[in-house]
């Protein structure tokens, strides 16, 4: 087992190690409410500027979903959802959630939304010209283990078109909404995959404006995590804010 | 100690209602618990027009100002089957959302101060590269309201567009993303 693999084990208690403040991120370390390469930011971007909120108890907390949910096995492979199997490129997507200092969030909801292999929503207001896949249906849902691991299995989307400019195609991706540990971790992002020749063209992605950050959503190939005769391996790690402050304990 | 930095934010786009939104979702409390009240109301874009399709979520304190913590982190509400957490992601076309909840306590803010009862909200559409974030504030906890922090740090003529007003059953909060009336966006 690798070195980094020891570190995800390390074992922390997550009451006494709650932060109670996070991180506040420079104003380009996201993307633009106002980016006008994306048309729909042209009348949903707020004007007036944003207000400081300080992190008190309401910030620091979060919800305990996976109850709620009645979360089941078949919610994180999006291949067994319906009586046959779907169509596409069977792929397995994996990662670790942590904090920027690196500290894998466990227990946190992990949910994932996407097309099909040809690039189709089962979604009513999808309509463009791609076949629906009856055994698809595209959404999952699961929570991190105690070392902050998620997976699904599902099918490799396609890319669609959209109407945002002339012949504008969205790169293939996942759509993934992580709740954290905290209301003020809370984060809904896309996942790509390596090389997609859309990338230069999508006013999504690259909304995004440096580039290092944009790879940071690009999930990766990994061989080893592939499983022979049935499914190719991509991983995805995903950072959520974390602590502002160095924790007492370092002090003394 | 290595720093990572975040993964960035993305739209969630048209199509989040194939995974996002669940039946229960807009029930913070189930049903039966005393005091329930709905809060409802509608998103408008720059041109105060209905956004048709967003997803909005609610995390809140139970009457007692205590929360349902995933990891437990502080007292914990004692009340029968409270989540605190609210979602609610309506696509039928007119704007609105809804949720089902009770009134949150005071909880404490900083310095020893105490805040306002209060709900955080997070709203989520197409056209939106990261979320946005708002507060649920009372109309009708004006004494609280004048001492609360938060409040205090909002310009006086913007203060109205963080108070949810009463109605029969609840209260209405409605949600303008841009120009008049712009609602109060928070930096979290
Ligand atoms: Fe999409």
């Amino acid at each position: 087992m690798s070195v980094e693999h020891e570190h995800e084990t390390e074992i922390y208690d997550p009451v006494t190690e709650t932060p109670t403040s996070y991180l506040r991120e420079g104003p380009d370390a996201q993307p633009p409410l106002d980016s006008p390469g994306y048309k729909s930011t042209r009348l949903r971007h707020p004007t007036e500027p944003l207000v400081y909120l300080p992190q008190t108890l309401t910030e620091i907390t979060g919800p305990r979903l996976a109850p709620a949910l009645g979360l089941q096995e078949s919610d994180a492979d999006l291949t067994r959802q319906h009586e046959g199997e779907p169509i596409g490129e069977r792929i397995i997507v994996s990662g670790v959630v942590r904090d920027t200092e690196g500290k894998p969030l466990r227990n946190t909801l992990v949910e994932v939304w996407q097309a099909n292999a040809a690039g189709r929503y089962a979604h009513r207001w999808d309509r463009w010209p791609a076949p629906l896949d009856p055994n698809f249906s595209g959404a999952g849902r699961c929570v991190t283990d105690r070392e902050g691991r998620y997976r699904f299995t599902t099918i490799k989307p396609g890319p669609y078109p959209w109407g945002n400019h002339y012949n504008a195609w969205r790169p293939a991706h996942i759509h993934f909404s992580l709740l954290g540990r905290a209301f003020a971790q809370r984060l809904v992002t896309q996942m790509y995959f390596p090389g997609d020749p859309f990338f230069p063209y999508d006013p999504i992605f690259n909304s995004v404006r440096d580039e290092r950050a944009r790879e940071r959503m690009i999930s990766s190939f990994s061989i080893h995590g592939t499983q022979p005769n049935w499914a190719a391996a991509y991983e995805f790690d995903i950072y959520l804010r974390g602590p502002s402050a160095t924790p007492f304990e370092e002090a003394h | 100690m290595t720093i990572f930095a975040t993964t960035p934010s993305q739209t969630v786009g048209p199509y989040f209602a194939i995974g996002m939104p669940w039946d229960a979702g807009p029930h913070v409390v189930p049903d039966g618990t005393p005091g329930r009240i709905r809060i409802a109301g509608t998103v408008y874009d720059g041109d105060g027009v209905e956004i048709p399709d967003h997803l909005i979520e609610t995390w809140q304190a139970d009457p007692e100002g205590r929360f349902a913590d995933l990891h437990g982190y502080g007292e914990q509400s004692q009340l029968e089957g409270f989540r605190g957490f609210g979602r609610c992601g309506h696509e039928g076309g007119d704007g609105t959302y809804e949720i089902v909840t009770v009134k949150p306590g005071s909880v404490p803010g900083p310095g020893g101060t105490l805040q306002a009862p209060h709900i955080d909200v997070t709203l989520f559409c197409r056209g939106l590269l990261h979320r946005v974030v708002t507060r649920i504030y009372f109309a009708d906890e004006v004494q609280a309201n004048a001492s609360d922090p938060v409040l205090a740090s909002v310009p006086a003529h913007r203060r109205e567009t963080l108070l949810a007003q009463p109605v029969a059953g609840g209260y209405r909060f409605d949600i303008r993303l841009q120009g008049e009336g712009e609602t109060v966006f928070f930096a979290v």
